[in-house]
């Protein structure tokens, strides 16, 4: 039976975020539940995507114009796009074993493939664009496998997040503010052995 | 009695099932293995079907490593559309129950004659329908395209879209059949070899600075001194006798092997060693030869050995015989031989004697061994691949490398498309129209100039 709890964000001790972070394995140490550890994986995972939206994008596409950044990176010579920043670590974690993984989807998604699929991401982006500030958690059973499956919202945190998603042809909503709920990021760890 | 009956058998028993032990045995551990291939191998592999363990691990079957070892780096550099990565987050498990796209024998397995086509894939047609059935809400305009026809028709391929995705469609719209200069990088290998020899570039040797014992054939340094080795600074021992590890020079050689084209041109030898030139090779094989293959040969170049001087020459290493004459020496398929009749042949033909800019003539390694600008941390250059099979299936991944160097994107896709064009050499114009061009002007609203 799925259980749902909702918390407000918090911010772990930077203790607990070390030794996540130190495991590559992805394991969690002893005593940290898994709800624990999603949001911890997920307080550096939006840090670092915040930084680099801000500082990297928004600094020197938006604001000093000097460079694009582009879906079509490696061709155009461009900056990498926030989110597929965020797709390579996902991949580059899942290469290296990571045994939890992480993804970020959207009801409005540019790529298709980005759409919530399963019942525990439509729920869980439907109730984290509900109730902002909120987070859910749910367990689900994916390929045989049990999973503790945490869902946070993905906000627009600078212009170039809704300057270009506003603006790409495969966007089905395109009068995102800054602020707003623009998706989530789905962050997966199994259960039991 | 009964006793000794039974002792004879088992003894006869032993004995048979020991020699056919010792049969096997040999068999397996021996060069000639054919006794355990299960059935014909793919086109991509029939040559190295003997060297089992290129692909099998003893009792672990075909780990995907084995196909990385070979296919990795080529994947990973047209960015595999369907890389392992994109699979392998557990929100694809049900996907993956439907077709397990995380190895690469879910698609290609070996030794199914029966059932493998074009590309070596053994999935039926349809693959692409189990996870893309909804296409047409998101492309309307695919709503009554055939659900096998995805890969077929000239649109998308599997692994490498890299001259077929949208907004390349849509930036390459509007270019003519031909372009208005036509030409292909000129090939500069000197930022490699100067970071290999501090010595190289740094003086052109004559035929008396020749350091080659003497008696020295006149034919040999007559045609080494017309050679880029001689203009560049490589002397005959260099290649003869080259220095070791430990500093000193190898006692000379009359024929050096491969290792020693290596030391200089190791991308090249790498290159040479992944395709059906010089796969045996890697493997420990005999080298190819023109009767092995499953291409139409010319008879009398049966028994060739392939290695780098079959096609270079040894001492003048002519890029020009290398580029067209070597290959028709043993190819002889209805391609090959309508190369000399064709226009690119022509221009060919004018380069190489003078009339042609640099760069313009078209040889058979200007398509299949195509020139390449590499970067490598610092360096920069452009380099000749000499896999020539990389670009070759499906052909489509030629486009960018090779066709789009002289040709519009839409004529280049479209003559590809056209098999009967193929077999003329492109004497002629493409006889299909693939739509894809059409179909992403349509979807982002931008017009369409009539194809020319």
């Amino acid at each position: 039976m799925r259980t749902i709890k909702t918390v407000t964000r918090s911010v772990l001790p930077l203790m607990i975020v070390a030794s996540i972070t130190a495991c590559s394995s992805g394991k969690p140490q002893a005593g940290l539940s898994p709800q624990q550890l999603t949001d911890s994986l997920h307080l550096v995972l939006e840090t670092d995507r915040t930084v680099y939206t801000k500082l990297i994008v928004n600094r020197l596409q938006n604001e000093e114009k000097v460079i694009k950044a582009s879906e079509h990176w490696k061709e155009d010579k461009a900056l990498v796009l926030p989110a597929q920043m965020f797709r390579a670590g996902a991949e580059m974690a899942r290469e290296k074993g990571a045994t939890f993984s992480y993804s970020l989807l959207s009801t409005w998604p540019i790529n298709k493939q980005n759409a919530p699929k399963t019942d525990a991401e439509k729920t869980g982006l439907d109730y984290i664009a509900a109730n902002k500030g909120k987070n859910y958690y749910t367990e689900e059973t994916l390929g045989g496998k049990k999973y503790f499956t945490a869902v946070y919202a993905d906000i627009a945190v600078a212009p170039a997040c809704v300057t270009c998603h506003n603006g790409h042809k495969d966007t089905p909503k395109k009068d995102f503010k800054i602020g707003d709920v623009m998706g989530g990021v789905v962050i997966r760890y199994p259960l039991g052995s | 009695m009964a006793d000794a009956n039974r002792k004879r058998w088992w003894l006869a028993a032993g004995v048979v099932m020991l020699a056919l032990t010792g049969y096997f045995s040999a068999r397996l551990l021996g060069d000639d293995r054919r006794l355990f291939l299960p059935n014909a191998t793919s086109h991509g592999h029939y040559q190295i079907e003997l060297a089992c363990d290129a692909c099998h691990t003893p009792f672990s079957g075909v780990k995907q490593e084995a196909c990385n070892q070979c296919h990795g780096e080529e994947l990973a550099a047209v960015n595999d559309t369907h890389p392992r990565k994109k699979f392998d987050d557990p929100r694809n498990a049900d996907r993956l129950t439907v077709l397990d796209a995380r190895y690469c024998v879910t698609c290609h397995v070996e030794h199914q004659p029966e059932r493998t086509r074009a590309m070596g894939v053994t999935q039926p047609d349809d693959f692409c329908f189990h996870c893309h059935a909804d296409v047409a809400t998101e492309r309307p305009s695919h709503r009554n395209l055939a659900f096998d026809s995805c890969a077929s028709a000239g649109c998308h391929n599997f692994h490498d879209n890299t001259a077929l995705y949208e907004d390349f469609l849509a930036k390459h719209l509007h270019e003519p059949k031909l372009l208005a200069k036509p030409r292909v990088a000129t090939r500069d290998l000197r930022p490699w070899i100067k970071a290999v020899s501090t010595k190289a570039y740094s003086h052109a040797l004559t035929r008396a600075e020749a350091d080659a014992p003497a008696p020295v054939v006149a034919k040999h340094l007559e045609e080494w001194a017309g050679t880029a080795h001689a203009r560049s600074g490589v002397n005959c021992r260099e290649c003869h006798s080259p220095v070791q590890p430990n500093g000193m020079r190898a006692s000379w050689q009359d024929k050096p092997g491969a290792t020693v084209c290596a030391s200089c041109h190791e991308r090249e030898q790498q290159g040479f060693q992944s395709g059906r030139h010089g796969m045996r090779l890697a493997q420990k094989l005999s080298p190819m030869r023109p009767e092995l293959a499953r291409q139409p040969m010319k008879a009398d170049a049966h028994g060739r050995e392939l290695s780098c001087t079959s096609c270079h020459g040894a001492h003048a290493f002519n890029t020009h015989r290398a580029a067209v004459d070597a290959c028709l020496e043993c190819h002889d398929d209805t391609h090959s031989r309508a190369y000399l009749d064709s226009a690119h042949a022509r221009l060919w033909r004018a380069e190489i004697e003078g009339h042609g800019a640099a760069g313009s003539g078209v040889s058979c390694a200007t398509c299949h061994l195509p020139r390449e600008t590499l970067r490598d941390g610092d360096l920069k250059g452009v380099r000749v691949q000499h896999n020539q099979n990389a670009n070759l299936r499906p052909n489509e991944k030629m486009i960018r490398a090779v066709c789009m160097s002289c040709h519009g994107l839409g004529f280049s896709i479209d003559a590809l498309a056209d098999p009967s064009l193929i077999a003329r050499n492109f004497s002629g114009t493409p006889a299909r129209h693939i739509e894809s061009l059409d179909l992403a002007a349509a979807r982002l609203k931008l017009p369409r100039k009539p194809k020319p």
